[in-house]
């Protein structure tokens, strides 16, 4: 009689079968009809095949990572050989001469990322606070013990069930697509921004921030849309970590005759400030490579300014608007482009996933 | 370190008269009035896509083809085809994939050097830049084939659903109760029995949960279709009828997408192609929150179980 093939998913299982004198013999002899029998050997050589096969194809996610950056630097190689770093310094961009240069463009997407993270970030923080800290579900609590109903069978929910529908919203405000955004921020962002830019280089102009006119699309609007697209990353995992942090540091602050805001600001967002510190990270990924919003909003003028209100052009915009009818010299250029935005994010990505592990297992010690 | 005695109770007192609680009782409201006026863009794109989308919205709209410059009524119902014919590509690639993956992360590796690589690779591929799993698609598919088309858009789509895929598949075969595991394996199941008869069947809801999420991301991009599936003005094969495409080889053409009709008829100087984009954006945004509510629902009945 074989012993019977242990399963690898039962950790105990494979413990007991390495000590001495144990095996595992099935105690009736199987027959067909038997609830339970030994695993056949054609099951167990379907068994081994499946798992193996399932390591590959884990694998195989792995070898993708690495299989999009090499597809994109061999395509880029002969324009990096070409034009070398030249490319990255020049800041004429002409295909017609044959003109290739991208730093415009690593200007504008760094300064677009940057306002809208800002904007995005105060928001964000501010929404993964209400969310975490159950403002929302305490202020309902308390209007339903005013009007006498929070004993009530069928109005105790609410409070937390209006918890999650704005939970749910905020989630929502990930989902319209970007272009959609764009189209939005056509139609109603300009208009609305524009007669504050207006005011603002009128009366501020000598302060370089505010020093051209917007003349439609520019790189304020283009960050303020930019700001609600990263808005709902930052809330999400800056609420993951907030709501992470042990009660028992909460109630201790409480305990010390701390107000609600000293134990936010002086205990809890500490404690979770390498969480919310990753989730910026990884919004400037995001916004690093956001492409529509900025394609339609940003203008596609590559031009380097201080001014908020001066059109620009980033990265990924550069190539939504020339790669569809780029000719081979230019596609070539683009892939540098293409490259040099891949190298920008993975790093920021990298680091941003790497804190929020980090953190994770520094809350874990906490607990 | 103070003696009961010299506290002075008035310090404790929780009245607006106090800076400290009028400090926290401000903060409160001004997290309130941020957090309403973060979601007030949500209701304005919904506002705006319902008044001047709605408008326009009729059975012709959904079936015509896009009108030509100047040209009065049209619609986008290539786009409408072509947007999921490319997302049932990228489906079909991207789903099995992610989930034998999320199989072996969650079920045959655990705690394994490989697990966690994987894991940390899907990770960084859900920040990969839309536009960059375009570049790649161009690169891996429009150049090896040497033209536009859905399957190379596909392709592209399929890429970012992946990471999607199977990081919730994975946090779904993750809360299957052990016990289930068990049992079947007392019975004499072989690890792939039960990963098929029991645990996958078990994490059902919590796999469509993600399968669901994937699609609506993907239904809504845009860039990764720019230069992979490019765009076209008539139907996926223009002799055979519309759901049937006549071969693969039909498919091997620029393709239509709502997204990418957005984005051009966005920058159009025509009236009626401006409000046909706000037609489509209104479709895509109703498409793509019904499924990703869907996809929340199931996951939530899923979590309660």
């Amino acid at each position: 009689m074989t012993p019977v093939e242990p399963g690898r998913s039962a950790p105990g299982l494979r413990r007991a079968m390495r000590r001495p004198g144990i095996e595992l013999v099935p105690p009736v002899p199987a027959s067909d009809d038997a609830l339970s029998r030994p695993p056949s050997p054609l099951e167990i050589w379907i068994d081994r095949a499946f798992r193996h096969g399932s390591r590959m194809v884990a694998w195989a996610t792995v070898a993708l990572v690495f299989y999009i950056v090499w597809d994109i630097a061999v395509v880029a190689a002969p324009s990096v050989r070409e034009h070398g770093l030249a490319l990255v310094t020049h800041s004429t961009w002409d295909a017609n001469r044959g003109e290739f240069g991208i730093l415009p463009a690593i200007v504008g997407t760094l300064y677009t990322s940057v306002l809208g993270l800002t904007i995005g970030t105060l928001f964000g923080v501010s929404v993964a606070i209400f969310l975490s800290e159950g403002f929302l579900a305490g202020g309902v609590d308390t209007v339903l013990k005013a009007l006498r109903l929070a004993e009530h069978p069928l109005w105790m929910r609410l409070p937390t069930g209006i918890e999650n529908l704005l939970r749910m919203t905020v989630e929502l405000l990930a989902a319209v697509p970007s272009v959609v955004y764009g189209l939005w921020g056509i139609f109603v962002v300009i208009p609305m921004v524009r007669p504050v830019a207006d005011w603002l280089h009128g009366h501020l102009g000598w302060i370089a921030l505010f020093g051209t006119t917007l003349s439609g699309p520019g790189i304020l609007p283009a960050s303020l849309v930019l700001a609600i697209m990263v808005l709902p990353t930052i809330s999400a995992i800056s609420r993951d970590a907030l709501s992470d942090v042990p009660p028992k540091l909460r109630e201790a602050s409480f305990g010390l005759g701390a107000t609600r805001w000293e134990t936010i600001l002086g205990v809890i967002v500490p404690t979770a400030s390498t969480g919310i510190f990753g989730a910026v990270i990884l919004g400037f990924g995001r916004a690093l490579g956001e492409t529509m919003a900025l394609a339609m909003l940003a203008g596609n003028a590559n031009l380097i300014s201080w001014s908020m209100f001066s059109p620009a052009n980033t990265l990924a915009a550069l190539l939504a608007n020339h790669f569809p009818e780029a000719g081979k010299l230019e596609v070539g250029a683009l892939m540098y482009a293409a490259l040099v935005l891949l190298g920008i994010t993975l790093l920021v990505n990298v680091i941003g996933t790497a804190i929020v592990q980090r953190a994770d297992a520094s809350l874990k010690g906490l607990r | 370190m103070t003696d009961p005695e010299s506290v002075d109770l008035r310090d404790l007192e929780r009245s607006l008269r106090q800076p400290r609680s009028l400090f926290s009782y401000a903060m409160s409201v001004l997290t309130g009035v941020m957090t309403v006026a973060a979601l007030l863009p949500l209701f304005s794109v919904l506002y705006l896509l319902i008044v001047r989308g709605g408008r326009q919205l009729s059975l012709g709209v959904l079936t015509a083809l896009p009108p030509a410059a100047l040209m009065p009524g049209g619609g986008f119902g290539n786009a409408i085809v072509g947007t999921a014919v490319m997302i049932a590509i990228a489906t079909a690639l991207s789903v099995p994939i992610g989930i034998t993956a999320a199989v072996f992360v969650a079920e045959f590796g655990v705690d394994t050097t490989t697990a966690s690589v994987v894991r940390f690779s899907a990770k960084i591929l859900t920040g990969l830049p839309s536009i960059l799993a375009g570049v790649f698609a161009y690169a891996a598919v429009v150049l090896t084939t040497g033209g536009f088309s859905a399957p190379a858009g596909g392709v592209a789509l399929a890429v970012l659903m992946l990471p999607i895929v199977l990081l919730t598949a994975e946090e779904a075969i993750k809360r299957v109760p052990a016990r289930m595991r068990e049992a079947a394996i007392g019975m004499g199941a072989t690890p792939t029995q039960v990963v098929v008869g029991v645990v996958l069947p078990t994490a059902l809801p919590g796999i469509l949960t993600g399968v669901l999420l994937a699609i609506s991301r993907a239904a809504g991009e845009t860039a990764p279709l720019l230069f992979t599936a490019l765009f076209s003005d008539y139907w996926i094969s223009r002799s055979a009828p519309v759901f049937l495409p006549k071969g693969p080889g039909d498919l091997m053409r620029p393709t239509a997408s709502l997204a990418v009709l957005i984005y051009n008829f966005s920058s159009s100087p025509f009236d009626n192609q401006i409000e046909l984009a706000w037609a489509a954006a209104l479709v895509l945004v109703l498409v793509v929150l019904m499924i990703k509510i869907a996809g929340q629902f199931l996951g939530r009945r899923s979590a309660q179980r």
